[in-house]
């Protein structure tokens, strides 16, 4: 998995609340087998004026100029700045998927839908809660000021504005130290194995119908 | 000492590690898998060169994919290639890992969480997940159900575990009995519209109170089903008789003397009397309505009786906005009567409401009557196989069929619309699933989110109506 310490990007505001995971990324591109390759669909009902399918090359899609990732300031965004509630809907891991293969690092947003905040850990995206009136100024600054950055740094759990101004924010420290160090989760678990099997055998002691069912 | 709620009973039983961080091991007793959220999970597995913690853990079944008419050719016979692939890909999969599999020919295939609970995959105090976030839907039978997403699918299959924290607990109390002809579907999106799609966020929501006692296992899951709507990622009820004699004599359910130490064990599941929850919501089961959703999103409902709002009225700056875009979206204007809103299509199924109970709810209302020529097409998918069978012994299929419904096989279907079944561009949909997003149906497809019943009532009359008005 991609680490993540430091990073520093331009900014992209999102600005509507309860951004759904059909949203971010549209059904029909979920019957990929593969993890990569999503960026070009990302909030794909927004981005183009035609119904995406798979297979299609966007490039030559007609484009709503009104959405904001096509216009020529956000193109090489990496930051999202987004309103409450961001990822709800369904546990498609295909969102952050698209959205890390679009070139996001960092989501920001007052809060997020649960499985996706945790999905986000998982591929090497960092998702950021500040409080809604921060998170109102960053929206304000961003729309101001042509290529406007923002710096986060996972070590010191700070967002730095271009100004200098920090704001500094919660993250648990296992998803922490993973991200920073980009382990795989499934290799930290299994460095436990031994007392996995030890549940194991005690449960089959104690719930011993939960094993060996099969119909 | 406290008491515990079912929730932290449930997580205890099956806390394997305490993390010094405060994530912890969770064992998971069950893992439900489908074509969608698992090839590249098993792609992982195989670049990493590990096998599946414990294959008999694991029950697989294609059900977002699948085609809900014409299945002579079966999968070959998938027309998209893409959605075949997908299907084909899990039966690869499985085959490969050993993993116990409902292929799509198989009778008992149909939507993982219809499944299983059917084939008693489900049993109360497990902990189940599936890469699929209605999973909270098992919560019904006193389990602990997670949605999870593909890594942790890869994880769950790897090690039997799953990294969690624990969430704090919820009760979502309705106190006393439901009115006639209120069904789980009313009572989940009343709670939803009551305290919003993010009002269960971090925590996990157990249901309970007189009038979910009163419910059947049917109701309960359909309930259970829609927490995630509400945010949480788990939902729970109470294991009470209702669920013992469900889940009894189901196929992968214990038998003879592990039965009885099963249910022993079951009985416990409840939270204690002086358990402390830290967020209490109560509502008044005579005060829900038959419910409509208006807007793009769950927590956009109102009674049957009621009007969609109006935007002006509301003075949250983003919740207005919020109401505006939607309205743009659903094409309805600010005030209009719900039962003004003429609708396109109906969809009665998918794995909120595509059980046998959901089935005989709908067809009751049907009964004698046909579907308005108004619309384009009203269409019943059962969750399952077994049930699809189960509703042709009953003569449900008739029932429908000659009100001029049509009658599919299983599978999601225009849930999500990933197979053929969609909403064209600005029609409107009656619709008993759980999301009402934009394009969740279809293109610019308008989905309005009831209950069967209330489905039903609308495929007969064209549009909204009080169904209440159709049982006098
Ligand atoms: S029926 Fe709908 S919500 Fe349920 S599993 Fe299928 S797609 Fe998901």
């Amino acid at each position: 998995m991609r680490a993540l310490k430091q990073h520093k990007g331009i900014v992209a505001p999102m600005d509507r609340s309860n951004v759904d995971t059909d949203m971010i990324i549209p059904k029909q591109f979920l019957k990929s087998i593969k993890r990569t390759g999503f960026g070009p669909n990302l909030f794909d009902e927004l981005r183009y004026l035609d119904e995406g399918r798979p297979d299609q090359d966007c490039s030559k899609r007609p484009i709503n100029p009104d959405f904001m990732l096509n216009q020529d300031r956000y193109k090489n965004a990496s930051v999202l700045l987004a309103r409450r509630n961001f990822g709800c809907g369904s546990s498609r891991e295909h969102a952050p998927w698209a959205l890390e293969d679009f070139g996001f690092h960092v989501i920001i947003a007052p809060s997020f839908a649960d499985i996706f905040y945790n999905n986000c850990f998982k591929n090497g995206l960092l998702p950021i809660v500040l409080n809604e009136e921060i998170v109102d100024r960053l929206f304000r600054e961003t729309e101001a000021e042509e290529g406007y950055q923002l710096a986060i740094d996972l070590e010191a759990k700070t967002v730095t504005t271009p100004s200098g101004e920090s704001f500094t924010f919660e993250v648990d420290d296992f998803r922490r130290h993973c991200l920073l160090n980009g382990l795989d989760d499934i290799g930290v678990t299994l460095e436990d194995a031994e007392v996995i099997k030890a549940y194991e055998a005690s449960r089959r002691e104690t719930a011993p119908w939960l094993f060996g069912a099969g119909g | 000492m406290a008491g515990k709620t079912l929730y932290d009973k449930l997580w205890d039983d099956h806390l394997v590690k305490q993390r010094d961080d405060g994530s912890a091991l969770i064992y998971i007793d069950r893992h439900l898998l489908h074509e969608v959220t698992s090839p590249q999970a098993f792609e992982g597995l195989r670049l990493a060169g590990r096998k599946p913690w414990r294959l008999d853990a694991n029950l697989a079944t294609p059900d977002h994919n699948v085609p809900t008419t014409d299945r002579a050719r079966g999968v070959e016979g998938i027309v998209d290639p893409v959605s075949r692939i997908q299907v084909e890909t899990l039966d690869k999969n499985c085959d490969e890992f050993g993993i116990l599999e409902f292929k799509m020919m198989d009778q008992r295939q149909g939507i993982v969480h219809v499944i299983g609970p059917e084939q008693g995959a489900t049993l109360p105090g497990m902990s189940i997940v599936c890469g699929d976030s209605h999973t909270s839907t098992h919560g019904a039978f006193g389990c602990l159900a997670h949605g999870i997403g593909t890594s942790e699918v890869e994880h769950v299959l790897a090690t039997q575990c799953l990294v969690q924290q624990k969430m704090k607990n919820m009760l979502v109390k309705v106190n006393g009995k439901l009115g006639a002809g209120i069904t789980g579907k009313d009572v989940v999106l009343a709670v939803i519209g009551k305290i919003g799609t993010a009002g269960g966020t971090g925590y996990a929501i157990e249901f309970g109170g007189e009038a979910i006692r009163d419910l059947s296992m049917e109701a309960r899951m359909t309930i259970c089903n829609m927490s995630i709507e509400a945010g949480a990622r788990v939902g729970m009820v109470a294991v009470d008789q209702t669920t013992i004699d469900y889940v009894k004599d189901r196929p992968f359910a214990p038998k003879g003397d592990m039965r009885d130490k099963a249910i022993e064990y079951w009985k416990t599941l409840h939270s204690d009397d002086e358990a402390v929850f830290d967020k209490v919501v109560e509502l008044e089961g005579s005060e829900v309505m038959p419910q409509v959703s208006w807007g793009t999103s769950p927590e956009m409902v109102a009674g049957v009786g009621g009007h969609v709002p109006d935007p002006d009225a509301e003075a949250d700056p983003i919740k207005r906005e919020g109401i505006v875009r939607a309205l743009k979206y659903m094409g309805l204007t600010p005030k209009m009567p719900i039962t003004d809103i003429k609708l396109d299509r109906v969809f009665i199924g998918s794995c909120t409401n595509g059980r046998i109970e959901d089935l005989r709810e709908a067809a009751a209302v049907v009964k004698g009557h046909k579907v308005s020529p108004t619309l384009k097409q009203a269409m019943v998918v059962p969750g399952s196989g077994l049930v699809k069978v189960q509703a042709e012994q009953e003569g449900l299929d008739k029932i429908f069929i000659e009100a001029g419904l049509e009658w599919r096989d299983p599978g999601c279907s225009m849930c999500l619309a990933m197979n053929a079944d969609k909403l064209g561009q600005g029609e409107h949909c009656a619709s008993t699933s759980n999301r009402n997003f934009e394009g969740r149906q279809g293109f610019g497809g308008r989905t309005h989110l009831v209950s069967p019943a209330m489905a039903a009532a609308a495929a007969i009359n064209g549009h909204f109506v009080d169904v209440r008005e159709m049982m006098n």
